[in-house]
């Protein structure tokens, strides 16, 4: 188990450094200034875009940039009094850099991050309670009219546009039912994401429904189950303990998998419930050219990523003990 | 995507007449078409395609009106004999964008489609044959490639590229940012495909009469591995159509003047609360074009799956 572990860490990071590198290459290659319209209309005094250049790196050949960026390699020193050194200065050191607006990108994160991530949270506690359990329901009875009513509104889950969903979920719920917060607040409780979550989560709860479903009427028909209930278990037992169980390891893939997805997800859902999370400020400094607040805020995400992977693959050998990460 | 069933009635017809012959060997694509033939979800979401394609080619065959004339007058005007679906902000007849705007959506689906089965399995027969380093160097920037969301992914792409406001560039910027992002899943399927298929006895045997890598590749494992990839990319047809007007949501894919689903949805959410048809329609068309995909898809993987029957 423990070098299982390590091997993947180990296998993580060169797609880390390769994803972030992809990422920073779109961003700071792009053709234009990036201190373009920072000062107004006017353009920039030459001494703020020398300081500027020398704080980014700009003048130096890309993949340099990048290894400076990362701190595994040294910058020249701009702190007064220190001219002329040099010093490691990167994200290896904790230093997301500064955005646009001169605030620290670090900051910006830790402020955002936890509101993404309850919203995650709300969409993947609401897909895997939700979606299995209709799964469940439509996949022992197969054929049944409750099956056939999932499968549809399953269907038409899927087709209808997340931003649709999501403006749709926010007038009738919210503002004609009044049944949940309109928009949410710069606090960001629980309660608040509770729609904007579901909305979030509901493409992937048509999903794992039907995977659920797929699976489960697949394993129900496999020879352990027969004998489950031949030695005499009840039916709930054999298809709750041994059925489901086996069932879960494709859905459990999915819901790792989907994890990108949901945070893809985010930057519009973040958009229509004015969510102060991570998705908008990336959207925001996309739009904005801050390539800086970009390129820190998606590597965190795609380490986010990378590591609830790693957790949704050792959880195949919780599931199913035949799987062995020995 | 008519192409598989296009695919399928090709092969079926000489065999057509001996339909209940016990002994006759059927293969794989005519044993499936004889499930679809009896699913009539498999005829419905077939219909609905031939109709947004024909929607994408032609949109005079459906209207007279012109989309782009806008009577603002009317602006916000609930259907009505004359506008069937009614106008929206702008005063332009919302039937007549709903049928002009097919296009985009259909021909980002399609090209997309296109873009990633080809890079996707060109990449993935390659790693999968080859093995080795090759494999392991092309796996490993898949995973790359893989770890970044479809749509951050695609903004930044689209961001990055030279803006324009001609619509073929636009089209093709969006296919592109789609495809960079996409084409990771087709090359895993591929080469999963490849590396079943390849150390079975008749490749072997292929190889060992001096068979070039390029027709093993074609007349081996290319028939063998074309079910799943038809499937998933029939199903991911959909989700670009989705992808698409997501991104003309954001601003960041096609722009007005252009037509498009997404933009019509994107600016008809403000009136929401007191002219919801501007909303409705284009919203229903979007969704009805996505899900005729999905069905499909759906269908043709469950006539493929021999556990279904």
């Amino acid at each position: 188990m423990g070098t299982y572990i390590i091997r993947r860490v180990l296998q993580m990071i060169p797609v880390l450094l390769g994803a972030t590198f992809l990422i920073f290459t779109m961003v700071f290659a792009l053709p234009g200034d990036p201190t373009a319209g920072k000062c107004g209309e006017r353009p920039c005094p030459a001494a703020y875009v020398a300081k500027y250049r020398a704080e980014h790196n700009l003048d130096d050949p890309l993949p340099l940039q990048y290894v400076k960026y990362l701190g595994v390699w040294p910058t020249s020193n701009l702190e007064a009094g220190k001219e002329g050194e040099t010093h490691f200065n990167g994200l290896l050191q904790g230093n997301f850099g500064t955005n646009y607006n001169g605030y620290e990108v670090k900051q910006d994160l830790i402020q955002r991050y936890p509101i993404t991530a309850k919203l995650a949270i709300v969409a993947i506690v609401f897909e895997i309670i939700i979606g299995i359990a209709a799964g469940v329901l439509t996949g022992v009875r197969k054929g049944g009219f409750l099956d056939n009513l999932v499968l549809v509104s399953t269907l038409v889950v899927i087709s209808i546009p997340i931003f649709v969903i999501g403006a749709l979920a926010q007038y009738f719920l919210g503002v004609k039912a009044g049944l949940f917060p309109v928009t949410v607040s710069a606090k960001a409780t629980w309660y608040e994401l509770l729609m904007p979550g579901m909305v979030l989560g509901a493409l992937s709860v048509a999903y794992v429904s039907r995977l659920t479903r797929t699976n489960l009427v697949e394993n129900l028909r496999a020879d352990y189950v027969r004998t489950a209930i031949a030695k005499g278990l009840t039916k709930r037992r054999a298809v709750s303990v041994h059925a489901l169980r086996n069932s879960l390891i494709p859905v459990v893939t999915f819901v790792g998998y989907d994890f990108g997805g949901l945070l893809g997800g985010a930057i519009v859902t973040e958009r229509i419930f004015n969510i102060q999370g991570v998705g908008g400020y990336i959207y925001r400094g996309i739009l904005n050219r801050d390539g800086v607040a970009v390129v820190g805020a998606v590597t965190m995400l795609v380490l986010v990523y990378l590591v609830v992977n790693l957790i949704v693959d050792l959880l195949y050998g919780v599931l199913d003990p035949r799987i062995s990460h020995d | 995507m008519t192409e598989p069933s296009a695919l399928v009635s090709s092969e079926v017809q000489p065999t057509g007449d001996a339909a209940g012959d016990v002994g006759e060997a059927r293969s794989l694509w005519s044993d499936a078409w004889r499930a679809m033939r009896r699913n009539p979800m498999f005829w419905i979401s077939s219909l609905m395609i031939l109709v947004f394609l024909l929607m994408a080619i032609w949109p005079g065959l459906f209207t007279n009106t012109d989309p782009a004339h806008a009577i603002l007058e009317r602006s916000r005007e609930k259907p009505n004999a004359n506008a069937w679906f009614g106008r929206n902000i702008q005063g332009y007849d919302i039937y007549a964008r709903c049928v002009y705007g097919a296009r985009a959506s259909i021909l980002v689906g399609l090209l997309t489609t296109i873009a990633v089965v080809t890079l996707g399995s060109a990449i993935g027969v390659f790693a999968g044959y080859k093995g080795g380093i090759t494999d392991t160097l092309l796996s490993r920037l898949g995973d790359v490639f893989f770890a970044i969301p479809l749509l951050l992914g695609s903004i930044i792409v689209l961001v990055s590229l030279p803006r324009s406001s001609n619509y073929w560039f636009i089209i093709l910027k969006v296919v592109l940012a789609l495809t960079v992002l996409g084409w990771p899943s087709i090359a895993r399927l591929m080469r999963s495909s490849v590396i079943q298929v390849k150390p079975n006895d008749y490749v072997q045997a292929a190889r060992a009469l001096g068979a070039s890598p390029w027709r093993v590749i074609r007349s081996h494992i290319l028939p063998n591995a074309l079910a799943p990839v038809i499937v998933v990319s029939t199903i991911n047809l959909g989700g670009y159509i989705a992808a698409e007007a997501t991104l003309s949501f954001l601003g960041i894919g096609l722009q007005p003047p252009a037509i498009s689903w997404g933009i019509d949805i994107s600016a008809a959410i403000v009136g929401l609360r007191t002219t919801p048809h501007m909303l409705i329609f284009p919203s229903l068309f979007l969704s009805l074009a996505v899900l005729a995909f999905i069905m499909l898809g759906d269908v043709v993987r469950d006539a493929l799956d021999p556990k279904n029957r």
